[in-house]
């Protein structure tokens, strides 16, 4: 078991009033807003179990908003997201549904902007910690702790060890990595978790890698 | 090096000839590789989140709060129309804890401590007993004293009221304020973790039920329970009144206390004041006029 941050006890600094329905749910639209990559302009967003049932209360959907705007946890001005939203000319709708065996708090968050698009399945998980589950309907599992690239590339020999050996040759150390698929031969994604920050030139030089048709990345937050 | 118990902090402490915000903070260096001093300024930064609380949480009318209003405004009016029983003290407890945990409610910033339902607490009983008195360095020292009690608590029981209900939300705040308040009144080592250990012995077995799934009723109430237990425990604590069962045994009795409550009491809004005829008309009633 790993051992627990005192400030994690004293603190996380974050907006009310839950730190999973709220700071958690503001750390997801953060997460997605980036892995959108894009300036984002329409948002559609599914909520799921007790995401589903108390977000009125715990305002989980002005989280989500204020997350998808760029806004951190602590951000004082959370309860304007609705109004910034709309100044900033955002377009979101939300839904209840079922999304299976997942987290209770889980969201599935469909976003657009030019020209550009993402579904992105995550959960928050307690204390304001969250865990993205799927992406583009790829298995992955990732949760802001560490810089994190994901590529998506066509399911054959040797894309994988070129992506790998292009981020060694920029001297960025790979913490965790895991790769996905829906069925042979088709496409696959690739989730890389590393302890350095992933500039725009690793992207890019990522994105010349024969085979790899898109490049997204999450920083650390 | 681990907060794995208070036994063994103890121990570490008695034989290094630590206090525990000492201990606290060499824990957190050797786990985090962050430097001492840098810890200590984050915990100042805490503090100052904490003061802000409190007079935000005092201020605001509670906007956007479903069923909370202006708890702290109320206690603070009343009591300088000489309305209120409490002496100024507990006055400015409960108004504090009030305000704080109904600013959280109200989506304004917290930190949370251990959890955002329990919030108020810690600045309630530290901010409102030695908020003037002491230096911002020694009400820091006892913050690092509560994350230690808090640490602890977590490394052995629950702290969620999903898992063990409200006894370790608001329980275990209390415990963390008590042992606090006792490091500043120059308690030994043991009476601090007597003080933890009585204010958490007083809240065992608190269920978590609030309406409608809001962090509102009975929760922000509690946090002044638990901010006001928190001080008679530092004073029974400091009276030489001993705990009798120790912190990590009275820990241990929470986790199986929650173990044992059923699921409608643990966060579900299903038991307890939820399940009450206006508990359930003020869900049903909110549920319509807020759903999407």
């Amino acid at each position: 078991m790993s051992q627990i941050g005192i400030f994690e006890i004293v603190g996380p600094i974050m907006v009310g009033p839950s730190s999973s329905h709220t700071a958690g749910a503001v750390r997801l639209g953060y997460a997605s807003r980036q892995i959108l990559g894009v300036r984002l302009q329409e948002a559609d967003i599914y909520l799921h179990g007790s995401f589903a049932a108390t977000y009125w209360g715990h305002r989980t959907d002005i989280a989500l908003i204020a997350g998808l705007l760029g806004m951190r946890m602590d951000d004082p001005s959370i309860p304007k997201a609705v109004e910034k939203a709309h100044a900033a000319g955002l377009t979101y709708q939300f839904q209840e549904t079922d999304l299976g065996d997942v987290h209770p708090n889980s969201v599935r968050l469909i976003l657009r902007g030019e020209g550009e698009a993402v579904t992105i399945e995550g959960a928050s998980i307690g204390g304001g910690r969250i865990r993205i589950f799927r992406v583009d309907g790829f298995e992955v599992s990732c949760d802001g702790t560490y810089t994190t690239l994901i590529s998506r590339h066509r399911d054959e020999p040797g894309v994988i060890s070129e992506i790998t050996r292009v981020l060694g040759e920029m001297q960025i150390n790979i913490a965790f990595m895991q790769v996905s698929r829906v069925k042979r031969g088709s496409d696959a994604l690739l989730v890389a978790q590393t302890d350095d920050p992933i500039s725009s030139e690793v992207r890019h030089r990522v994105e010349q890698v024969r085979g790899v048709q898109q490049v997204r990345t999450l920083s650390r937050f | 090096m681990e907060l794995a118990n208070a036994a063994a902090l103890l121990a570490l402490c008695e034989a290094e000839n630590k206090t525990i915000p000492e201990a606290v903070i060499e824990y957190e260096h050797i786990r985090s590789g962050v430097d001492p001093a840098a810890i200590r300024q984050q915990m100042h930064g805490t503090l100052a989140v904490m003061r802000e609380s409190v007079a935000k949480g005092l201020a605001d009318p509670g906007t956007y709060a479903h069923l909370a209003k202006g708890y702290g405004q109320k206690v603070r009016e009343a009591g300088q129309q000489k309305r209120l029983i409490g002496d100024p003290q507990l006055q400015r407890i409960t108004m504090y804890s009030l305000g704080v945990a109904q600013h959280n409610a109200s989506l304004g910033r917290i930190a949370a401590c251990p959890t955002a339902g329990s919030c108020g607490v810690v600045p309630g009983a530290l901010l409102a007993t030695a908020g003037q008195k002491e230096t911002d360095e020694r009400l820091v020292d006892a913050l690092f004293t509560a994350a230690g009690i808090g640490t602890i608590s977590a490394a052995q029981g629950p702290i969620s009221g999903a898992e063990g209900g409200c006894q370790a939300e608001c329980g275990v705040a209390s415990a963390m304020a008590a042992g606090s308040l006792m490091y500043l009144m120059g308690g030994t080592n043991a009476q601090i973790f007597d003080a933890a250990s009585l204010a958490l012995q007083n809240l065992l077995g608190l269920v978590c039920d609030p309406i409608a799934s809001l962090v509102e009723v009975p929760c922000i109430t509690r946090n002044a329970c638990a901010a006001a237990n928190a001080v008679m425990c530092a004073d029974m604590a400091a009276a030489g009144i001993p705990a009798v069962v120790p912190f990590d045994e009275t820990v241990n009795a929470l986790k199986l206390i929650g173990r044992s409550m059923p699921d409608s009491l643990r966060e579900t809004s299903k038991g307890g004041l939820a399940a009450t005829p206006t508990g359930r008309r003020l869900n049903n009633e909110l549920n319509q006029t807020h759903r999407l």
